[in-house]
């Protein structure tokens, strides 16, 4: 009875003073934390997506509150997080970026360009770029190994049945990881609003091409000529499209041969866009 | 005669009972000759002749255009049909010239020298280089820019590379055996161009006859001929220098920093055509084995060559092919056509049925250690594999991925069946891009 009153006044003891050096431990040795790095981290997705360019959320909290970035510097959060940080800076309404989706560049699929072999390597784009190529003869298009799909944080891409990469555009944040590991640049980050792609990446001779490929571009030059905004050019052997000029029409689409111009459904609208 | 030994290594089933005793079998120049303006490491040659040329056996088509470059020469004569891109081995379309042979088989005036070791060293060197000549190995590196990288350093040793480690392979084997003197006669041209003191001549010990052969044709004189153990990558040139000179290359150097140079023993055959004979490159020999070749052979094959007319003159497929591979079965290269042709570096056509290529879905990794074990380059493949798969490249690099010589003794050993080579392949080619 005795000893176990000594040992439960000998633990209380013990536990009282250690709790008083804690006390004072965490006063005096305190780290002076900004509390809005706090708040903004938690306004951010927390995803530490490294889009910004900063190594995590967090860094871009810190340099949101030491002014070194905007409020609108992540572009995964858009208008809505801009909005919320503007607010515990007490700035005015802060202008968020244009959103920005991807947008992957190339229709030959399983069916459009067929298969030269098996590929048995590992399933990883990056590999079969640098051994034989993949299985598919175009050396531009997709290797159909879902590299990217596997490098987004937001599984905002899926594999279609074809074999190519899609993306779901309202999930899409721009963070741009998809563009970094396709190892054949058919993938790019596009403001939302444009709803008319060229999607193919291929620089070969459009003869070279058909032999690869149903859907890939010809370089005949119609999409070129039809333009009335002089969007389109063709530059190596490749339809290239000029965004920033684009009215979405569709008037290339529609003239497009082999259909490797696509007007996305709902974006097909012209919008008031001064010419010249 | 003391067997050398190396860290690491595989023992992989050789297989090369199936045409390790068979004579080489000259192979008719073929109807079309396809050249590819690279068949080496380095920059592509630049196309000397257009549509519609006339060429002869032996003019040069293709000149040397950077200093990392061979030139290129006709392997029959006719007329140029078309310089434009085909395929070749590394599954890329390059630039090629294609010939239509005309069954002639005009040669240009080779210029032979009856007695090339009287040569003086810058001659041999003007002649390899002439002649186009690259590692006939399998890496393909010029081999006058071997000689000119090591000229302001002082070459203790030659070695002439004998160990042909790649399962089934027997190209080397046939050369050592049957070219005996030329490879002997190579070496001392390749000793006195490089000015290397001594020649020794590395062979595995799975070849005893090419052992003897080498070791009565060199006679008295100073080339040495050594017995290197049976193990898969015996005949990588850093491997070979630690076992035969006890010396290491080191980490992104190159073996003439240590006092050695390295040829294959097939690119001595060559540099003894080249200078007695005044021939280039244009002919080498290949194996082509593998389960489902009818008639397996060695063939001194004319460069430019389909695969498919060599594998006829083997006496085709007796099934279909899973897999055909240019080179060896450890780093050969898969083909997915076989109009790709013959070139300097290929040094076999296996063929193998769907029963020999099993694949397997790799397993998650088991840390068994045994690629650590096996690696002949002292790496650490399990963990690069991994930084690799994470995309941490410059953790790769801080283990040694620059370092890894290629071998895939990892993705042959690993129980598991992951690809680590391909992986530490992608590391090595994300660094090289920083």
């Amino acid at each position: 009875m005795n000893n176990a009153l000594i040992g439960v006044l000998f633990m209380g003891g013990l536990g009282a003073l250690l709790a008083v050096g804690l006390v004072f431990a965490s006063k005096k040795f305190a780290i002076k934390v900004e509390p809005m790095i706090e708040e903004i981290e938690t306004a951010l997705p927390g995803i530490n997506c490294g889009a910004c360019g900063f190594a995590g959320c967090r860094s871009l909290a810190e340099a949101i509150a030491e002014g070194k970035a905007p409020s609108n510097a992540c572009p995964v959060g858009g208008n809505a997080v801009a909005e919320k940080i503007a607010e515990i800076l007490g700035e005015d309404q802060a202008s968020a970026p244009s959103r920005k989706v991807a947008q992957v560049l190339c229709k030959g699929g399983n069916v459009e360009a067929a298969a030269r072999a098996d590929y048995d390597g590992p399933g990883d784009c990056r590999i079969a770029n640098i051994t034989q190529g993949g299985d598919k003869d175009c050396i531009y298009g997709c290797l159909g190994l879902a590299t990217c799909v596997e490098a987004c944080p937001f599984d905002a891409m899926a594999m279609n049945e074809n074999g190519l990469p899609i993306v779901f555009e309202d999930k899409c944040t721009g963070c741009g990881k998809c563009v970094e590991a396709c190892p054949r640049d058919i993938i790019v980050l596009v403001g939302e609003e444009y709803g008319v792609h060229i999607r193919c990446r291929s620089l070969s001779l459009g003869k070279d091409v058909r032999k690869v490929c149903n859907v890939g571009c010809i370089a005949c030059r119609r999409c070129e000529k039809e333009c009335p905004v002089g969007a389109i050019s063709i530059i190596d052997n490749l339809a290239r499209i000029d965004y920033d000029k684009c009215i979405v029409c569709g008037k290339c689409a529609a003239v497009c041969p082999v259909k490797t111009i696509e007007i996305q459904e709902g974006k097909s609208v012209i919008k008031p866009k001064k010419v010249g | 005669m003391k067997t050398i030994n190396f860290r690491g290594g595989v023992h992989p089933e050789y297989s090369k009972y199936i045409t390790a005793d068979l004579p080489v079998k000259v192979l008719p120049p073929p109807e079309i000759a396809i050249i590819p303006m690279v068949q080496h490491v380095g920059e592509a040659a630049e196309p000397l002749v257009k549509k519609g040329d006339q060429v002869k056996v032996g003019q040069i088509i293709g000149k040397i255009c950077n200093t990392v470059c061979a030139s290129v020469h006709s392997p029959v004569s006719g007329t140029v049909k078309a310089v434009e891109p085909r395929p070749t081995v590394n599954g890329h379309a390059l630039l090629s010239v294609v010939i239509e042979n005309d069954g002639l088989d005009a040669v240009i005036d080779m210029n032979p020298h009856p007695d090339p070791i009287q040569l003086s060293a810058a001659e041999i060197q003007k002649k390899i280089e002439s002649a186009g000549i690259v590692g006939l190995g399998g890496a393909g590196f010029p081999a006058i820019v071997k000689i000119n990288s090591a000229k302001d350093h002082k070459i203790d040793y030659l070695i002439i590379n004998g160990s042909e480690c790649e399962p089934y392979l027997t190209a080397d084997h046939r050369v050592m055996a049957e070219y005996t003197s030329e490879v002997i006669l190579g070496a001392k041209l390749l000793a006195k161009a490089s000015g290397a003191e001594k020649i020794i001549i590395a062979v595995e010990e799975n070849k005893p006859e090419c052992i003897a052969k080498l070791t009565e044709a060199a006679g008295s004189s100073a080339i040495e001929v050594v017995k290197v153990v049976t193990k898969y990558p015996a005949g990588s040139e850093k491997q070979l220098i630690k076992a035969v000179c006890n010396r290491e290359v080191p980490s992104n150097g190159l073996p003439y920093q240590v006092g050695v140079l390295v040829h294959n023993v097939g690119t001595a055959w060559a540099v003894a055509q080249a200078c007695q004979k005044g021939r280039p490159l244009i002919e080498r020999v290949v194996t082509v084995s593998g389960d489902i070749i009818k008639e397996p052979g060695n063939f001194l094959v004319r460069l430019g060559t389909p695969f498919k007319t060599v594998i006829q003159a083997a006496g085709g497929f007796t099934a279909e092919p899973a897999k055909v591979l240019a080179g060896g079965p450890m780093m050969g290269l898969a083909q997915y056509n076989l109009d790709v042709p013959v070139v300097k570096t290929v040094t076999g056509i296996l063929a193998f049925s769907q029963k020999e290529v099993k694949q397997y879905d790799p397993m998650p990794c088991i840390k068994c250690g045994r690629c650590v074990e096996v690696c002949p380059a002292h790496l650490m493949p399990v963990r690069i594999e991994l930084f690799a798969i994470n995309g941490m490249w410059d953790e790769a690099r801080d283990y040694g991925a620059m370092d890894c010589i290629e071998c895939g003794c990892c993705t042959y050993i690993c129980p598991s069946k992951r690809g680590l080579f391909h992986w530490i392949k992608l590391a090595k080619s994300k660094i090289a891009k920083v």
